[in-house]
């Protein structure tokens, strides 16, 4: 069931009801064709201008990776990689972002040649259920970047930022990011490994 | 959410024009608050003019020493800017307890700004509210207030502003620049938000299709030590129960310069004068810190359930003025 | 057969064979099943808590574009059987609750369907309501039973007289707020009805694809095997996918209008208060009689909950009173107040979690007025069997737990003094308080056995991983079982196409699935020999264990916990937690070590953070989102520690173990109110515990 050669990642733009239905449904004023690039594949969609970007991967281009959890903001599920920089879709809308450069966790390395976080993570059990885990693991992407990049944070006591990657700093980074199984501590440890 | 129409604004001129003549119009920046409350139904823009992609994206520092944030300056950046780091902590700290990683990333200056609250009623449709329809009533007086106001308020509307950012920018003076047919204008922050009248759907005296450019925030003064501490229910990725923004000048174990501002307890960041008159001047002790934060919150009314937020902000307010004297962030 | 299994696989730190495809971003949950060009169903809800809809104009929601029909109260299909409660909608004008399902708009797109429901215009007759529990309720009565059999009421002795006698009384009230199971996935549901074969395919976020499968054949009058229900993968559950709610009945009946059509449902955050079950409040008064050495002779434990008017739901809070302390003189009782509220149902250990923070904080007050340390007070009262059936022990060693736990905690050093140790503007204190879960085998599950390759079985059973480690755990029993090695083993779960399987609940899971394996690998082995044709195949059922009603059989526990308070705002942050667990026999220790430090944390979550506020004037819970309800987030969790001791279970199964997805929150968010206490020298009964109680 679980033999590597068994799952392959492939990205597959799932027909979009409103490519075809758009005529009918949605006036010209009210849909927009955006280009974006998911995972490395380039997709070219007409969108009603309400669709976000976490329902224009997951509905219509067929990338769910990142999660629905509360779709205001207020779980970090839907977190992804946006023009390089950790950011939920939620609450961005797919008309703004015409152009945008996205990566899930599906788009930051393949079953068999995992991203060193998304390794860390399976390695130290950082997670359970795995809702959350695809947005805990571009989170935590971006964060190290951050930190890479001097960005302080609330528990940082120093803020031209001299001080270590620690628990404590870990945690409070990464606290945009819900989990209601409570992997936080097996999460933590993951990232400090992968820090390393 | 309504279905609405999407225009990419090139420039400041051309977002003015196209919100000029649409009274159904909004701006959009980073949409974390506005994309949020349009889900939930309760504003429906039928114009979104995207401001995002705008070259208002820097911090400049003029000649006199203010330092200048652009509107869409996306709030992680500025916290993290060199300038603010070290010249305004108070405002990198409050910046940084607020929301999350990812949002921050997101969130823009001006849209921190014009944040709305987070009033459990005034996000529900089915509960009557006058800040969503004047005249409809308060749910929220008589209900779950523990989130809501014990200083300005009225009994129109007990909601409170949920910046951490703000709180922090009106403690530090801050003036709020926009843009709108008539040209630029300069409003400090301490004047933009309107007060608790029976007009709660109003919330700042921004005319409709001004767009803010710009928050200018003077040179803080010399030996200024400035810090931001927030009280949560849980230990980050929480609103304030409250939150205190605080600036002080000490020489010689007497205060000289205070500037205190308090978050989560009034429609906007509220500025503590009534404190900092007390403190000034005075010895720069717990006791006295006590003394000011309670003549502060004199002023309180407080409603069933959130009596505690009257001595909770005192006791934050000492402890805060504390950790700024000793030292401690 | 009934005895114990050589273990190999079992025991092994074995990583999660799921965990490749769910760090990927690659595992499909419910609403991630692709299928062609779907439509999507929204609900309508009522907006009063009780009443009569007298009217629903859905013609503005159908004039738009992309809208393909409307459900109402008035134009909805009959279901064959209204028996439950939680799942009869749409078949008269009632309102119940405030939140209920009263329609459905069905859509091409989820943001057309999201709008079009609100257009759908309700007219309603509100009646008054009644939404508080209340001791002075008159309505109060006493269920039948409670959860899922138990007597409501016990006694034993004369509590009455032993507690006027006793030298030391606690006698005190401890209260437990509405809380959510918001596990992070949102209940969702694909609904596809084909109407030549009548038949059914669902892809639903569920804990029991059987249970679904079994009671939507009921409510729609369909054959089961009409029915197939899938879900390969679940993000969570606590108890709240457990059984079907009216948002699948939803669901269907929408697909049924639109055959041949995939129906997507995705229940929002905001309906995940009003729809999906939840836990009661408790109002637990304790009373604890005992000599001054702490002994206890007297304990009665009196709770009161509520239940919805449609359907019974009784927590049976009280109930691990009777495992727990010995004492002569003894008594527990339920009363419920039947509301106008959303029905309850299993949240991480139902009973056991609320009525475990009442008895172990009063058992904290106990030892505090005795004199008496807190550990020691419990060893002193530890049970030779169990105190009310009189039947032996299968493994309860709680002591152990508790001297084991004490010992990595540094209890030894603890200075019982409350207020005495400060760390800058932080008060510490330290808590400790007992854990125990039931442990039992459900019913009803088989698994077929087959040769795929040479030296290589296929698994299949219709059981559940919503997080707990099924996948690898159930891998790796079936290994053992099988005598070949893990990689040779495919298993299949989360399909009715594969044997029937009890639901995941009750901890319960591991041990019935694997009793249910054991079973049809020895069928199998009978049936074709240790060198098996490719194709052989043989299904068994798991038999009942009938030596385990002689005894006693659960799991025990010991939480320790820190916590820091700050001297001027009264904020709370728990410093660390451990605990010490015996749940026989270890199948998977990554596994089982994150089962119990997630219950650890959710426990952590129910002393000092969550609460569902229902507004009384309104009738629904205005808190109806993460922001406004807060769940531990990474920066108010510590180092969590779980250690188990080295132990066999024989009364269960072959493989020597017990469930432990639940035992984690038991006793957790006592032990963090006890340590709170210690800090402050301030008692809070009530959670959660939150800044402004200790502000004096």
């Amino acid at each position: 069931m679980f033999s590597s050669a068994a799952l392959k990642i492939t990205h597959r733009a799932i027909s979009n009801p409103m490519d075809i239905a758009d005529a009918q449904t949605m006036s010209g004023l009210h849909a927009t064709e955006i280009t974006v690039r998911v995972d490395g594949a380039e997709y070219r969609v007409r969108v009603d201008n309400r669709v976000t970007v976490l329902d224009l991967l997951r509905e219509h281009l067929g990338v769910t990776a990142p999660k629905k959890g509360c779709d205001h903001g207020q779980c970090g599920a839907c977190t992804v990689l946006l023009d390089g920089r950790r950011a939920t879709t939620c609450l961005a809308l797919a008309v703004a972002h015409d152009g945008a450069a996205i990566v899930t966790a599906t788009g930051l390395g393949a079953l068999d040649a995992l991203h060193p976080v998304a390794r860390a993570f399976l390695d130290h059990d950082g997670f359970q259920c795995g809702y959350c885990t695809p947005g805990q693991i571009c989170s935590a992407v971006g964060m190290l970047d951050e930190f890479k990049a001097g960005f302080p944070s609330h528990v940082s006591v120093d803020l031209d930022l001299s001080g270590e990657l620690d628990g404590t700093e870990i945690r409070e980074r990464m606290s945009g990011n819900l989990c209601r199984c409570a992997a936080y501590p097996n999460i933590v440890a993951a990232i400090e490994e992968a820090a390393r | 959410m309504m279905p609405f129409e999407y225009h990419r604004a090139v420039s400041v001129t051309d977002a003015l024009t196209a919100v000029a003549d649409r009274p159904d119009a909004a701006f959009l920046a980073g949409g974390t608050n506005l994309v949020d409350h349009m889900k939930l139904g309760i504003v429906a823009p039928g114009l979104l003019v995207d401001v995002g992609h705008l070259p208002l994206t820097e911090v400049h520092v003029l000649s006199d020493g203010t330092v200048s944030v652009g509107a869409e300056v996306r709030n992680s950046d500025l916290a993290a800017h060199p300038v603010v780091r070290s010249t305004y902590p108070v405002l990198t700290r409050a910046l940084l307890s607020g929301a999350s990683g990812q949002l921050r990333n997101v969130a823009t200056t001006g849209g921190n700004l014009l944040q709305r609250t987070r009033c459990v009623y005034f996000q529900d449709l089915t509960t009557p509210c006058n800040k969503r329809t004047p005249g409809s009533g308060c749910s929220a007086i008589g209900g779950y207030t523990r989130y809501h106001a014990i200083l300005g308020a009225s009994e129109h509307c007990v909601a409170v502003h949920p910046s951490d950012m703000a709180v922090a920018m009106a403690a530090l003076d801050a003036v709020v620049v926009y843009l709108d047919a008539n040209g630029e204008h300069r409003q400090p922050l301490s004047t933009f938000y309107r007060p608790t009248d029976d007009r709660p759907d109003r919330d700042t005296v921004l005319p409709h299709g001004a767009l803010i450019t710009a928050v200018d925030i003077p040179p803080p003064p010399e030996h200024a030590r400035s810090t931001y501490r927030k009280v949560r229910d849980r230990a980050s990725y929480a609103f304030a129960l409250t939150s205190v923004a605080a600036e002080l000048v000490v020489a010689d174990g007497t205060v000289t310069g205070a500037r205190v501002a308090l978050g989560g307890v009034a429609h906007q960041p509220w500025r503590a004068r009534v404190a900092e008159r007390t403190l000034i001047g005075g010895p720069a002790t717990e006791d006295a810190f006590r003394a000011a934060a309670d003549a502060e919150l004199g002023l309180a009314r407080p409603l069933p359930g959130n009596e505690f937020k009257v001595e909770l902000t005192s006791r934050a307010v000492v402890a805060t003025l504390v950790s700024l004297v000793e030292g401690r962030q | 057969m009934t005895s114990l299994v050589e273990p190999h696989a079992i025991g092994a730190r074995l990583t999660r064979l799921d965990g490749p495809a769910k760090v990927t971003g690659t595992a499909t949950y419910a609403y991630e099943h692709r299928v062609d060009a779907p439509l999507y169903v929204v609900p309508v809800q009522a907006a009063v808590a009780r009443g009569s809809v007298t009217e629903m104009d859905a013609s503005a929601a159908l004039a738009l574009a992309g809208v393909h029909g409307a459900l109402t109260v008035f134009d909805a299909p009959t279901l064959a059987d209204t028996s439950d409660g939680d799942l009869t909608i749409l078949q008269d004008q009632r309102v119940h609750y405030r939140g209920q399902i009263i329609g459905g708009v069905i859509a091409d797109t989820a943001e057309i369907a999201r709008h079009a429901a609100g257009l759908v215009r309700v007219r309603y007759q509100a009646e008054a309501h009644h939404t508080r529990l209340s001791p002075d309720d008159p309505g109060l009565y006493a269920p039948e039973k409670v959860n899922p059999d138990f007597d409501t009421d016990t006694a034993s002795g004369d509590v009455e007289t032993a507690l006027r006698d006793a030298a030391v009384v606690v006698d005190a009230t401890y209260t437990t707020p509405l809380e959510h199971n918001n596990p992070m996935e949102p209940h969702a549901t694909i609904a596809i009805w084909d109407l030549d074969s009548r038949s059914l395919t669902l892809y639903d976020a569920t804990q029991g694809v059987h249970v679904v499968r079994q009671t939507l054949a009921r409510t729609f009058g369909l054959e089961p095997d009409r029915i197939r229900v899938v879900a390969t993968y679940v993000g969570g559950g606590f108890g709240s996918k457990g059984a079907p709610h009216s948002h699948n009945v939803l669901a269907v009946m929408a697909a049924q209008r639109v055959p041949g059509r995939a129906v997507k449902l995705a229940v929002t955050r905001q309906q995940m208060f009003a729809f999906v079950g939840y836990r009661t409040p408790t109002i637990q008064r304790i009373r604890l009689g005992a000599d001054r050495d702490g002994t206890l002779s007297a304990i009665d434990h009196a709770v009161l909950e509520q239940t919805s008017t449609v359907k019974e739901y009784a927590e049976q809070t009280a109930v691990l009173t009777r495992t727990m302390y010995a004492a002569r003189h003894r008594a527990t009782s339920h009363r419920l107040a039947r509301l106008d509220v959303p029905v309850p149902y299993w949240m991480r250990a139902p009973g056991e979690c609320p009525g475990a923070f009442a008895l172990e904080v009063a058992m904290d007050e106990l030892s505090v007025a005795c004199g008496v340390d807190p550990i020691e007070l419990r060893v002193r009262n530890e049970p030779a069997v169990h105190p009310e059936s009189g039947k032996p022990w299968s493994d309860r060693r709680l002591v152990e737990c508790l001297r084991s736990g004490a010992e990595r905690f540094g209890w030894a050093d603890r200075d019982p003094t409350p207020g005495v140790r400060r760390d800058g503007e932080w008060l510490i204190g330290s808590g400790v308080a007992s854990a125990v879960y039931p442990a039992k085998n459900m019913p009803g599950s088989s698994a077929r056995i087959s040769c795929v390759a040479p030296g290589r079985y296929s698994v299949q059973i219709g059981a559940a991983d919503i997080g707990t480690g099924t996948w690898t755990a159930l891998t790796q029993v079936s290994a053992d079982a099988l005598g070949v090695d893990v990689g040779d083993v495919d298993l299949e779960i989360g399909d009715t196409d594969l044997p029937a399987a009890s639901v995941e609940g009750a901890s319960s899971g591991l041990s019935s699935w694997g009793l249910a394996v054991y079973a049809a690998v020895h069928a199998f082995r009978r049936e074709h020999g240790d060198d098996p044709d490719v194709g052989a195949t043989t299904v068994a059922e798991a038999p009942e264990r009938t030596e385990a009603q002689n005894y006693a059989i659960s799991s025990f526990g010991a939480q320790f916990a820190e916590a820091r308070v700050n001297r001027y705002t009264g904020e709370i942050r728990v410093s660390r937690m451990l605990g010490v667990f015996s749940v026989g026999r270890v199948v998977n220790p990554i596994t089982l070590r994150s089962q119990l430090i997630g219950g650890m944390t959710m426990g952590l979550s129910m002393a000092l953070h969550e609460e569902s506020v229902r507004d009384h004037r309104f009738g629904h819970v205005v808190t109806q989102d993460f922001a406004a309800y807060h769940i531990a987030c990474h920066a108010d969790v510590p180092a969590v520690e779980a250690h188990w001791l080295d132990s066999v279970d024989v009364t269960l199964n072959p493989m020597g173990s017990r469930g432990a997805g639940e035992i984690g929150i038991v006793g957790s968010a006592a032990a963090v109110a006890n340590a709170i206490h210690h800090a402050t020298g301030v008692r809070v009964r009530d959670l959660p515990v939150t800044c402004d109680a200790l502000l004096r």
